[in-house]
């Protein structure tokens, strides 16, 4: 795909046989429009919203990273070999539209990378099976899609307060009622 | 039925209605007009979270003008348990047992698409004799998934007698999984790298005993609905979805391929020994119950085959890769050799690393594309896992569907999408 063509384009990756379109926040409605109507791809299986907050830091307290190619240094005792951090990330949160081209059966991610409280134009005037998706990924990543008819919470209560699939929302945090304690 | 050579393209299907009638503004809630509101007639229920024909605990709002339903908005969330959460916190091998339950009724496939994602990312090669017992099971699997839904379906319509008769064959299916993995449901039997166990001596005269059978199986269900008045009108012309509003609403599986569109990733995306079977897509062009249910009695036609073709070319050798930094050491192997022993330990306590990348894996389940999008940083642990469920993509569909319906199609509407609610809710 050549790179002026879609709207907002940032970054063309490939791994894993995938492709992965990075496109800039502010434009992504209309990266997403042209794709379906300009590059055939009508289907918007999912879209997924991922939190990074901890990225490269969490990785450190294991033992033995993959890639251990020069092994321990047996001359520091307790070091654990080579320490292979992840590659950073641009911001917290990728928002990630995986788009299915049902004419040539070609895949596609579109990705947009947020600041938490960075909103993004809804994508439901493109597809309205976005509707779902995006309530969800406000639920429970907190992500905001402005122009949304609908953004309520979808899985979690009405009244529940924080977005729980949040790196910085524990397991096991919500209130326990009827405790013993109580 | 359309049979359709294997690298059939999207068709032009039939034009089920004008237009869309994708309710605007909210795409999935049908909201009611004003000038029936003005009525004052308008009276206002709830249909579950725990009414019996509602597969779980789905809850409809429904907005009724007598027996017509003039609004509608479901509300899901009442099985959420946070698999996704949980998975994050569990290395990836442990967490091979989420999926399963995330869709109760498709266990086999849902965890065959996060083991899918991991050998993704790991580059792991897998045996033949582990991908073609993956498509077995899968497949037997896809047959149990649909005998549920025709049980439930039909039980929700008055048939009560299909449930039974449906359930005796699903009971046969759930002894061969059984005799396989030890576990009725959530068998677990699918590792990275290949399969828990060898395959049990005597699985495959059970199994090809249990195919012979199945053909007969399907002809008395189609015995007893498929000319019954009842069954023929309370299905046929209800619930319509055309293919534009389909592909619109992002719908898979049975219920795009009902719509006239010719769909299915066993076929377009082949994945396990897919590309070396022989099996139709079954394609019917009304969009309505009918045609969801008639999808899916010739899918399990279809899989009976796949199953028969799968025990013809069931490959002998290993069924688990031979990669010892993934792959448990076998175990006669722990009272002999050191090395095997710490692997063994290794794999236990700490797990197996995947490498850093993010993969969206897509497979064909009972219900429609499944995907399972998983981002490693590397470590022993997911960082983040999505499921890409059908079922709560077919939910958007029901305000669509429900379009001119009664309170009795809308338990038709409700049972042929065959939502399974705890891979709604995750």
């Amino acid at each position: 795909m050549s790179r002026d063509q879609i709207p907002g384009l940032l970054e063309e990756r490939e791994a894993y046989g995938e492709t992965t379109l990075v496109v800039e926040p502010g434009r992504l409605l209309e990266a997403l429009g042209h794709m379906r109507d300009e590059r055939g791809f009508a289907f918007l299986a999912d879209i997924t919203a991922t939190d990074y907050l901890g990225w490269r830091e969490e990785a450190r307290d294991v033992a033995g990273h993959l890639g251990t190619a020069a092994g321990r240094d047996l001359n520091a005792p307790s070091s654990q070999g080579l320490e292979l951090l992840p590659e950073p990330k641009p911001k917290r949160f990728s928002l990630s539209y995986h788009l299915l081209s049902l004419e040539d059966r070609s895949r596609v991610r579109v990705q947009a990378w947020l600041d938490d409280g960075e909103a993004v134009e809804s994508a439901v005037s493109v597809w309205p099976t976005a509707d779902w998706h995006e309530r969800e990924a406000f639920d429970l990543m907190g992500i905001r899609f402005s122009g949304h008819p609908n953004l309520t919470r979808l899985l979690m209560d009405d009244d529940w307060e924080g977005h729980p699939l949040r790196k910085d929302y524990p397991i096991g945090g919500e209130p326990v009622r009827f405790s013993s304690a109580e | 039925m359309a049979v359709h050579p294997p690298a059939a393209r999207v068709r032009q299907p039939r034009l089920i209605y004008e237009g869309t009638r994708i309710p605007s503004p909210i795409p999935t809630v049908l909201q009611v007009r004003p000038e029936l509101m003005e009525q004052g007639d308008i009276m206002q229920i709830n249909f579950g979270p725990n009414h019996p024909s509602t597969h779980g605990v789905l809850r409809l709002i429904v907005d009724l003008d007598g027996e017509r339903v003039v609004g509608l908005a479901a509300v899901v969330g009442y099985l959420h348990t946070g698999f996704e959460k949980t998975m994050e916190h569990k290395t990836w091998w442990k967490a091979i047992t989420y999926p399963e339950r995330i869709d109760y009724v498709s266990f086999q496939n849902n965890e065959l698409v996060f083991v899918l994602a991991i050998e993704k990312l790991l580059a792991l090669e897998t045996p033949p004799k582990a991908v073609w017992m993956r498509t077995l099971l899968c497949e037997l699997n896809r047959i149990h998934s649909h005998l549920v839904f025709l049980a439930t379906a039909a039980l929700e319509l008055g048939a009560i007698s299909m449930f039974w008769y449906c359930f005796r064959e699903r009971d046969q299916i759930l002894d061969l999984f059984e005799l396989v993995t030890g576990a009725r449901m959530h068998t677990r039997y699918f590792q990275a790298g290949g399969l828990a166990e060898d395959i049990p001596r005597g699985f495959y005269d059970e199994c090809r005993t249990f195919c012979e059978r199945m053909p007969h199986a399907i002809d008395q269900y189609e015995s007893l609905v498929d000319r019954n008045r009842i069954w023929l009108e309370r299905t046929q012309g209800v619930g319509l979805l055309s293919a534009a509003d389909a592909i619109a609403l992002g719908q898979s599986g049975p219920v795009l391929r009902a719509s006239g569109v010719d769909w299915d990733v066993r076929r377009t995306d082949p994945y396990l020994a897919y590309d070396q079977l022989d099996f139709n897509v079954p394609v019917y062009e009304n969009g309505d119950v009918y045609d969801r249910y008639r999808v899916r009695m010739e899918e399990m036609r279809e899989s009976t085959r796949i199953v028969e073709q799968c025990l013809e070319g069931m490959p002998e050798g290993p069924w688990i890769a031979d990669d010892r930094k993934v792959v448990l050491p076998p175990r006669e192997e722990l009272h002999t050799s050191m090395e095997s022993l710490i692997h063994h330990f290794k794999l236990v306590t700490e797990g197996y690393r995947v490498p850093e990348g993010e993969v969206y894996v897509p497979i064909e389940s009972p219900r429609g594309e499944l995907g399972c999008y998983v981002v490693s940083d590397g470590g022993p642990k997911p960082w983040r896992v999505k499921f890409r469920a059908p079922s709560f993509v077919a939910l958007e569909a029901t305000a669509t569907c429900m379009h001119d319906a009664l309170v009795a199609d809308l338990i038709a509407i409700v049972g042929s999408l065959d939502s399974v609610m705890g891979e709604v809710d995750r």
